[in-house]
């Protein structure tokens, strides 16, 4: 990684050709500063691109679930959660099909459990690494008021918890393809960081079901300069394209040939 | 210790399987396809799944088939071919009892029964609707500190763990591979059914390079050989995948299996139901 230079704030920007994932994958990457043990969860291709780009950037460790790569595989589902639970993990990223305002998320279903109107698939790891990785970033790139309600019909993994419940972990902001919020454990809530390119705040107000802070002046979130794109699309693509090579194909436009001009 | 028995094939194998049991099964690195069409051909009713941790095809198929009453998971998907239709349908439809948790409790469920002890406390989940929908998981007080509530989960001691594995020998010694977790179900569990590609005449212990990753014939009741008994999914070996996952057939299921007709059609297609059995 040392042949890539340090990101230049000054670098040029062009705004108009990165994509919306691609600007999803920026401003996760940039949560992920100074993060030494990323791991990625399944189904997550828009963050585990932007570990992949954090990793880049700074070397940090990244661990795919699903991966067959030897950089990237994990030693088992066992591990990753020991991992966790020792403290190794530094970051983790959870979705939702319900998020409300208090970062409770809903992987389970809508009405009433156990035999609800509809069923999603299951918590999966999510109470537990919830409650335990420090950086916890929700991803969705839906914004809507069906998936960001004010209250979640079941808490598959609560946001907040009280103070004598063991929790080094927790919710650290949530990005979709409107806007980065942060979210305040102390005050339980969430804050608009900032918008992504051409998104008003009214738009954001208008598909968010909850209520959430406004600072007094709303930042655009920087889109990826030319040298990120490039990661991006060159040994980002090229190492997401293991464990989902369809959206490395579709998504960030990687050809299989492009393998050959791979760096050692 | 009797002795392993080497059954003819799969079908001979889930005769080990009385109705109501409790199974537990593996969520990759060789997924025991061949024993779910067996126990759906033979129609086995009213088995109790521990999904270690998650599912896919192996429960939504055995659901599909009604060979399932009750299930205890962290979730049942597709992955990226999409949802489970059939585990959806049964539990919105109130036909399949659910017990739904997070995927280190299941582990550490199966540890406690590992070690033959009755609980094993477990972080997270305080606060969860999941912990408030398991009655059998309690909140206990750390007795090393104070103020310090922590889950603990109940012992999880599975009739029978099902398995497929690349390489057996014949004495009922496996090779696991990197899937360390099926140690954890086999020993948790009272039996151990397998299936495996290659069943070879010699020792497999007596290879210091293939010890390591097998699970002795002591855990392994009944073994019977299974080619290509991962498919549709796939089947890594110790030189490389045997076979790749068939992902044109499950697309096509995931696809089709959204409608209950169309599970039916594939059930029979498959051999998996009596052309009769359906209306």
């Amino acid at each position: 990684m040392s042949e890539v230079p340090p990101l230049s704030e000054a670098d040029p920007v062009c705004l108009d050709e990165a994509g919306p994932e691609e600007i999803m994958i920026a401003a996760i990457a940039r949560l992920l500063d100074g993060v030494d043990h990323i791991a990625v969860g399944v189904l997550s291709p828009i963050p585990g691109s932007a570990a992949l780009l954090a990793r880049r950037r700074s070397g940090a460790r990244v661990s795919i679930i699903g991966s067959t790569h030897p950089d990237f595989r994990t030693d088992g589902g066992v591990d990753l959660f020991d991992s966790a639970g020792q403290g190794r993990i530094g970051a983790f990223f959870l979705s939702g099909g319900q998020i409300d305002g208090s970062a409770n998320i809903n992987l389970t279903g809508l009405g009433d459990y156990p035999d609800m109107d509809v069923r999603w698939s299951g918590a999966f790891g999510s109470a537990y690494l919830y409650f335990l990785v420090p950086r916890v970033i929700l991803f969705r790139a839906e914004h809507s008021r069906r998936v960001f309600v004010p209250k979640v019909d079941f808490i598959s993994a609560p946001g907040t918890s009280p103070a004598n419940v063991h929790r080094p972990g927790g919710p650290y902001a949530l990005v979709t393809n409107l806007c980065v919020m942060r979210f305040d454990r102390d005050r339980g809530r969430f804050g608009l960081e900032s918008l992504h390119p051409g998104v008003s705040l009214e738009e954001v107000r208008d598909k968010t079901g909850f209520d959430f802070d406004i600072p007094d002046i709303v930042n655009e979130s920087p889109p990826p300069d030319a040298q990120t794109l490039a990661l991006i699309r060159g040994p980002v693509a090229r190492d997401i394209a293991g464990p989902y090579p369809q959206f490395a194909a579709s998504v960030l436009g990687y050809r299989q040939t492009d393998l050959s001009e791979a760096e050692a | 210790m009797p002795e392993t028995r080497l059954m003819r094939d799969a079908d001979d194998l889930v005769r080990e399987v009385p109705d109501g049991s409790r199974v537990a099964v593996f969520k990759d690195n060789g997924i025991p396809m061949e024993i779910a069409r067996a126990l759906a051909r033979a129609q086995v009713r009213d088995l109790d799944l521990v999904t270690v941790p998650t599912s896919g095809l192996f429960a939504d198929l055995l659901i599909g088939a009604g060979c399932v009453l009750a299930i205890e998971t962290a979730g049942v998907s597709l992955g990226e071919f999409g949802p489970a239709h059939n585990f959806t349908r049964a539990v919105r439809g109130g036909t399949l009892k659910i017990k739904d948790s997070t995927c280190p409790a299941i582990y550490a469920g199966l540890q406690a029964g590992q070690k033959g002890i009755p609980f094993m406390p477990l972080r997270g989940l305080v606060g969860s609707d999941i912990l408030n929908n398991r009655p059998d998981y309690a909140v206990i007080d750390n007795p090393f500190a104070e103020n310090d509530p922590i889950v603990a989960l109940p012992a999880i001691r599975p009739d029978i763990a099902v398995m497929h594995v690349p390489l057996a020998d014949r004495h009922g010694n496996l090779w696991l591979g990197r899937a360390a977790e099926l140690k954890i179900l086999a020993h948790a569990s009272a039996r151990t059914l397998a299936t495996a590609e290659e069943i070879i005449d010699g020792n497999l212990l007596d290879d210091d390079r293939l010890a390591p990753a097998c699970l002795p014939r002591h855990y392994v009741t009944a073994l019977a050989p299974a080619p290509r008994g991962a498919w549709p999914y796939e089947c890594p070996g110790p030189d490389g995948l045997l076979y790749g996952a068939d992902a044109d057939h499950l697309h096509a299921y995931a696809t089709r299996t959204r409608d209950p007709a169309e599970m039916r059609a594939y059930l029979i297609e498959q051999g998996l139901m009596p052309a009769e059995a359906a209306e």
